[in-house]
């Protein structure tokens, strides 16, 4: 490819699955398997420090080795265990399985072995627990040969395997039974319980946890209860005893260090400790967001970490007192609010947790923070239905910003609109108007009208209802002195057509005219004396999204039909401008140009193509974006134009475009090579300042400490004020930004960090001078490119971004109207001289491709 | 860290007219005390002097009432026909009066027998007053007429005949002895000066004229007739100062409170209307029973009294202040105790612990928490927070509701709480704040309880009076329609502009109910 730089599709964050229990490392980092990827966290800090990549499939254990804690392994479902250097994110050693592995255990009491489930062909009982000799042979890629079976028939889940006291014997639990094996003895006991009949849910084991220092097991079951198994040796004597308090299923169990409290936690978001395994004292931290998923303990026992549902990660004091949250894109089980743009801070807005909305801030992976909107107890329970956002738009730079929430009711759902007023003195949103029943039935869609030349009272927020009608809603002075706030919004207008439901709703760049869709007509009406001015419509499908052009194609009114039509009225002429065969899902104008992205979808893959409604041809395509159907895109605005290479990326200068998929993971594009990116993490290798404290540490390291606190103080104050220019909302994670920009911006400082730090360490433990050699020329250069560390923490990979020719419905109808249509034959003559043939030839395949768009003509 | 998040209760903006200050001085009226008769009462006076006694004229006698007499405690009665317009002198010691027959009486009020009579009137007389200097009288009639009398001697000084109809009002100038003033039903208000042969300025009301008054100032003139009460300047020569128009029938009476800052209308349409005399606008209004014929206030705004032409006088006396007994203190922890601790100053490198600051939850916000549903329901329907403040316990029920557990918490009552429960809902139900959630509420009760239906008379009781109050609703709601239906048509015959004003004043009919917050 002889092209410059071609557009990559870089994943950068949300949607990724906590697979297994978290692993606190000796000094105080948490490394979480999270997608195909192990994350390493500072607990101190937060932020996300390194992340590990190499296997093909979903990452499923994580264990420290037990005999060097500066290692780990993990199991993935490529079948493969490997060995990390985790510190250095380097793999020292791969040993491959050979079948899918969905659990890893690594008991200390073993020298040289560990244990994975790994599934069988067989159709009865496909799990199986094995125990894998790892070999010390030499080589990068080792396959693990010594494998014997310990248990059969084990359930899939990580969870319901545990180790007992100093590796003695492994407890299985699947179903109704409870499987234990003494390694010493070579003797297998089973005890199976009696399928309950009682209404309140079975009795099924659903996870399992041992004693760390006495002949205990703890059960988890379906219906909340725990049971404490004691004197299993024997198949009579055994006894248990049963702790109830969750109403659930128990999802996760944990001892403590030594076994003096058992900790367990489910849907209900409420961490339970039980003391001496006994009912009474025990205590309670609740309100932890969402589901737990799974609970882990730190080895010193000071501090224990919950993963939930929604990839949020809870530490925990050992007293029981919330510490600390690790927090990316919040996964919300439905995004109905839409990818919204904060003009304040460009943060991304959207759902988060239940009834709250999130600011994401795009540059640190990091949640900014979380505005409660529906400000009610909400009730972790299946089956309830209750009140969360639907709708959130912003309106005058940010100053106002209007929510709608919904709870959905079997007669009618019962409906707010609320309004909110940016606070600039506590930097946060207060709530200034509150509407109950704004429709009848639910919103459809919400805009405000932005005007930046006029003053704040000639706001107008316009909802769109399911009701058949749309509403204008007017900012209205109060002018009693006595009343307690200035302004406040009321009903100023309703409007309807022909009794259809309206779907969507936007304002023309300058506000003069508001385009309402009913169904399949597209109403246009005069914003300020709201009559109706005109209609469009194309016939068989309903209009699924709508947008006015902007800049020089102000004129323009874009639509979309849910029957796979994009069309462009002309609004001067009254009349349909062109029209193409597009089945588009997201239709997001940018902003600052007059572009417009468009998201098409065909069964399994999603193409982007970007064009400007005054031109025929679109400015970009882009084929087989994602193997998933993206939902939602959204233009963020860039801080300064970026240098683009190629003019046919010009539409990505002003703004860059995010993508949420199905699954929730955010996507962006990106012109940037994969090595520019990736000189980033060499940067990383940077001192890390919280090594444990060794005597001989402070002896020596005294002096060298004053000195590098000194640069980081001066880089943080820098930093600070930059800071509190861009974004005031950052408050609640600032600190932990302003560390992290701290440790990018001093890469400057970098230079004598490092050779000072070769040239102190023996040389035995310095790994081979041609490694170390560009490193050590890199960092003697100054680095002048402390801008492009913010896009950072990347969790990136490169997505298939070949633009693969499908023989998909589409590319059919091109070969259709290609016979009837020359011109684009003609406007090849137009081609700049100078491209090479090898370009050439790729911009006739791309042009071939746009047939469809004068299809219309 | 996230806390428990009390229950939202919603709190409601009050429709309707707005608390003012005025509003909270003119409602600090006890009950009215209604006192018979015998005729319609034509003239209300007050004593100028304490103890404030007030003179009624109606019919052919004059009855003097105490301040808080029920019966009169004087009666004048020497009349053959009605008398007219009984007022007192400044020094409270005499009362005139004039009547039918068309002669005038001067009575000591202390006496019985007329001490003079004025004879020239040819018809009725039904003004009489004295002027500011207490020796002379002035009085008009139905013969058009304008006279003077001099007290001492008798008889008559001048006489006016200006006015081409019926002059049925007057007053005499506070600050000036020789001037007074008359309305008349030709529509003027005619000023005289007893030094001048003739009136020295004519006002055009426009409508016949029921009722004069002058400021104390005497700058300032105010005329009653037909719909309107005008305010004129006097001494710009008579300039229109303000027209008002807030009765919808005669006005028949004026009054100015005693510090002058409010004037007082009553009119034929059974209302007295009190506007503030800076901006003119109505800040309270009275109703009665009756069409309203006389008005008076005593000194202080202590009594309004209020005749009506059925003959009921209408009395309402102030509520005495209600001075708040201060209670008595709680007993502060003393000083020394109060202090401890406070006067230090954390230095530098202290590290300081903040207290957590304790978050008071109500009860059943404490209940809720706990997930004990069934007492928190008890909890808020207990009597002073389901009487005083409904909304908590809708508030509560609707939460109930939204976690699933109302039917729990409404289920396994006995006989008393299901009364109590029906009673509230009944009561409340028909509340377009609260009917949403009580019509669930209902709903579920009567799908609980239909088994015992019959056992208990006090809950079928309580069923049928739900019932009732339901369909009560149903009716009243029909008719409303049935009047917004007749109001569009009559905007759309009467609108040129095209459908969009229809569906503005549709949406007013749907009511929103638009709260601003009050408590952020």
């Amino acid at each position: 490819m002889v092209a410059p730089a071609k557009l990559r599709v870089v994943r950068c964050g949300g949607g990724n699955h906590h697979g297994a229990r978290a692993v606190f490392s000796a000094d105080s980092y948490l490394l979480c398997a999270s997608g195909d990827f192990v994350k390493v966290y500072s607990v101190a800090t937060e932020e996300t420090l390194r992340l590990i990549g190499g296997h093909a499939d979903r990452v499923t254990g994580i264990q420290l080795n037990p005999h060097n804690h500066m290692q780990l392994y993990s199991s993935s479902l490529d079948g493969t265990i490997k060995l990390w250097d985790f510190m250095d994110g380097i793999a020292i050693k791969t040993f491959t399985v050979g079948s899918v592995l969905v659990a890893l255990y690594a008991p200390p009491s073993f020298e040289d072995s560990v244990f994975v489930v790994t599934a069988k062909n067989g159709n009865r009982d496909p799990f199986q627990l094995i125990s894998v000799k790892l070999t010390k042979a030499a080589g990068q890629v080792v396959e693990a040969k010594e494998l014997s079976v310990v248990l059969s028939g084990v359930d899939s889940s990580p969870k319901c395997i545990a180790f007992g006291r100093e590796g003695e014997y492994v407890v299985s639990v699947k179903q109704f039974d409870l499987n234990i094996y003494f390694f010493r003895k070579k003797l297998a006991q089973r005890f199976s319980l009696r399928p309950s009949k009682v209404i309140d849910g079975s009795n099924q084991f659903s996870c399992v946890a041992c004693h760390p220092t006495e002949d205990c097991i703890a059960t988890g079951h379906s219906n909340g209860k725990i049971r404490i198994w004691r004197n299993f040796h024997h198949k009579k004597e055994y006894t248990y005893s049963t702790l109830h308090w969750h109403h659930d299923i128990v999802r996760d169990l944990a001892y403590s260090v030594e076994g003096t409290y058992l900790l367990s936690g489910g849907i209900e978001a409420v961490l339970v400790v039980w003391p001496n395994e006994s009912d009474r004292q025990k205590d309670f931290l609740p309100r932890l967001g969402s589901p737990i998923e799974h609970i882990s303990m730190a080895a010193d026992g000071s501090q224990c970490c919950t993963l939930h549902t929604d990839n949020r990660i809870t530490i925990i004091d050992s007293n029981l007192r919330f510490s600390k949250s690790i927090q990316g894109l919040i996964k919300s089980p439905n995004i109905k609010t839409g990818l919204v743009v904060d003009p304040r801070t460009k943060a991304l807005v959207l759902n988060g947790e239940p009834g709250h909305l999130q600011f994401y801030c795009l540059q640190t992976d990091q949640q900014l923070f979380s505005l409660d909107i529906v400000q009610r107890e909400y009730i972790h329970q299946a089956g309830l239905h209750q009140a969360d956002l639907v709708k959130v738009a912003f309106g005058a730079q940010g100053k106002w910003l209007a929510t709608v929430e919904e709870r959905e009711e079997v007669t009618d759902p019962e409906l707010q609109l609320k309004l909110w007023f940016f606070n600039e003195e506590t930097q946060s949103f207060k709530l200034n108007t509150r509407i109950n029943t704004p429709h009848e039935d639910h919103i459809t869609d919400m805009c405000f009208r932005e005007v930046e030349e006029l003053e704040d009272d000639s706001l107008i927020l316009v909802t769109t209802g399911k009701d058949r009608v749309f509403k204008v809603w007017l900012m209205v002075e109060d002018t009693d002195p006595e009343a307690q706030q200035r302004v406040s919004w009321s009903c100023d207008f309703v409007g309807s057509y022909h009794n259809y439901q309206a779907t969507n709703c936007c304002f023309s760049e300058d506000g003069s005219l508001l385009a309402v869709s009913f169904e399949e007509t597209v109403t246009v009406w005069d914003s300020v004396t709201w009559d109706l001015k005109c209609t469009f419509c194309y016939p068989p499908g309903k209009i699924r999204n709508m947008c006015f052009g902007r800049l020089t194609c102000s004129k323009y009114l874009i639509g979309s039909t849910d029957c796979g039509f994009l069309c462009c009225w002309n609004l001067l002429s009254c009349a349909l401008e062109w029209s193409a065969h597009i089945n588009v899902l997201v239709l997001q104008p940018d902003p600052l140009s007059e572009y417009i992205a468009a998201v098409s979808w065909l069964p399994e893959e999603s193409s982007l193509f970007v064009f400007k409604p005054n031109e025929t041809q679109p400015v970009y395509i882009q084929r087989n974006l994602c193997r998933l159907k993206i939902q939602l895109a959204a233009f963020v605005p860039r801080d300064e134009p970026e240098m683009v290479s190629s003019e046919k990326y010009l539409w990505l200068r002003r703004s860059q475009l995010f993508f949420l998929t199905e699954t929730q993971e955010l996507m962006t594009l990106s012109t940037k090579s994969l090595e520019e990116r990736l000189t980033l993490s060499s940067k990383q290798l940077a001192v890390e300042e919280s090594l444990p404290v060794t005597p001989f540490s402070l002896l020596l390291g005294k002096h060298r400490r004053h000195q590098s606190q000194e640069d980081t103080d001066l880089g943080k104050r820098v930093v600070q004020k930059q800071h509190e220019q861009e974004s005031p909302a950052v408050k609640e994670v600032g600190s932990n930004y302003t560390h992290y920009k701290a440790m990018t911006d001093k890469s400057f400082h970098e230079a004598s960090g490092l050779s000072l730090q070769l040239l102190h360490t023996p040389a035995h433990v310095l790994p081979s001078a041609s490694f170390l050699c560009t490193i050590f020329i890199n960092s003697l250069l100054i680095s002048k490119e402390n801008k492009s560390a913010e896009e950072v923490v990347a969790d990136e990979v490169e997505m298939e971004s070949e633009q693969a020719e499908d023989d998909s419905e589409e590319e059919r109808d091109v070969a259709e109207v290609e016979q009837d249509d020359p011109s684009p034959v003609e406007s090849l003559g137009e081609l700049p001289c100078k491209l090479s043939k090898s370009q050439e030839r790729e911009l006739r395949k791309i042009r071939k491709m746009d047939y469809s768009w004068i299809a219309a003509f | 860290m996230a806390t428990y998040k009390p229950v939202v209760v919603q709190g409601f903006l009050k429709l309707g007219e707005r608390i003012t200050q005025d509003t909270v001085y003119w409602r600090g009226y006890k009950t009215p005390v209604q006192i018979k008769e015998f005729g319609a009462v034509n003239k209300i006076d007050f004593s100028p002097v304490s103890p404030y006694n007030y003179a009624v004229t109606a019919s052919s006698r004059i009855h003097i009432y105490g301040r808080y007499s029920q019966e009169p405690i004087k009666t004048f009665s020497r009349f053959k026909d009605a008398a007219y317009c009984a007022t007192y002198r400044d020094d409270g010691n005499l009362l005139v009066a004039g009547s039918e027959e068309g002669s005038i009486r001067l009575f000591d009020v202390s006496g019985r027998a007329p001490l003079r009579q004025f004879d020239g009137h040819t018809k009725p007389v039904h003004v009489v007053g004295f002027l500011s200097d207490m020796y002379r009288i002035f009085s008009a009639g139905d013969d058009y007429a304008s006279s003077l009398w001099d007290i001492p001697s008798g008889t008559e000084i001048i006489s006016y005949n200006e006015h081409t109809d019926y002059v049925r009002c007057g007053c005499p100038s506070k600050v000036n002895a020789d001037v007074f003033i008359t309305g008349s039903y030709d529509h003027t208000v005619k000023l005289f000066d007893t030094r001048m042969k003739s009136s020295v300025m004519t006002i055009e009301h426009g409508q016949p004229v029921e009722s004069v008054l002058l400021f104390p100032s005497g700058g300032l003139l105010v005329s009653a007739g037909g719909r309107y009460v005008k305010v004129w300047d006097v001494l710009k020569g008579g300039q229109l100062l303000v027209s008002l128009k807030n009765h919808h029938k005669t006005v028949t009476c004026l009054c100015l409170n005693s510090s002058g800052q409010r004037l007082l209308s009553g009119s034929l349409d059974r209302h007295v209307k009190i506007y503030s005399t800076t901006s003119y606008k109505v800040v309270h209004s009275f109703n009665y029973a009756t069409s309203i014929l006389s008005l008076a206030l005593s000194p202080e705004d202590e009594t309004i009294v209020v005749g009506m032409t059925n003959g009921v006088l209408n009395v309402k006396h102030r509520k005495p202040e209600v001075r708040k007994e201060k209670s008595v203190k709680k007993r502060q922890p003393a000083y020394r105790t109060y202090v401890k601790g406070r006067t230090y100053m954390p230095k530098q490198e202290d590290f300081c612990v903040s207290k957590p600051v304790k978050r008071v939850l109500r009860k059943y916000d404490k209940l809720l928490k706990s997930f004990q549903s069934s007492k928190a329901l008890d909890a808020v329907l207990e009597p002073p927070i389901r009487l005083y403040t409904p909304e908590v316990t809708v508030a509560v029920m609707q939460e109930l509701h939204r976690r699933g557990t109302l039917r729990s918490a409404l289920a396994g009552r006995d006989e008393k709480q299901i009364n109590l429960l029906l009673t509230f809902v009944a009561r409340r139900v028909i509340d377009p704040r609260f009917t949403s959630t009580l019509v669930t509420v209902a709903d579920i009760i009567t799908d609980i309880y239909q088994p015992v239906v019959g056992q208990s008379a006090v809950v079928d009781r309580q069923f049928l009076k739900l019932q009732k109050a339901i369909g009560k609703e149903i009716d009243y709601q029909e008719e409303l329609l049935e009047v917004l239906g007749m109001m569009d048509t009559l905007f759309a015959t009467f609108t040129r502009k095209r459908a969009t004003y229809l569906e503005e004043s549709k949406s007013n009919g749907l009511g929103e109910t638009i709260e601003t917050s009050m408590d952020n």
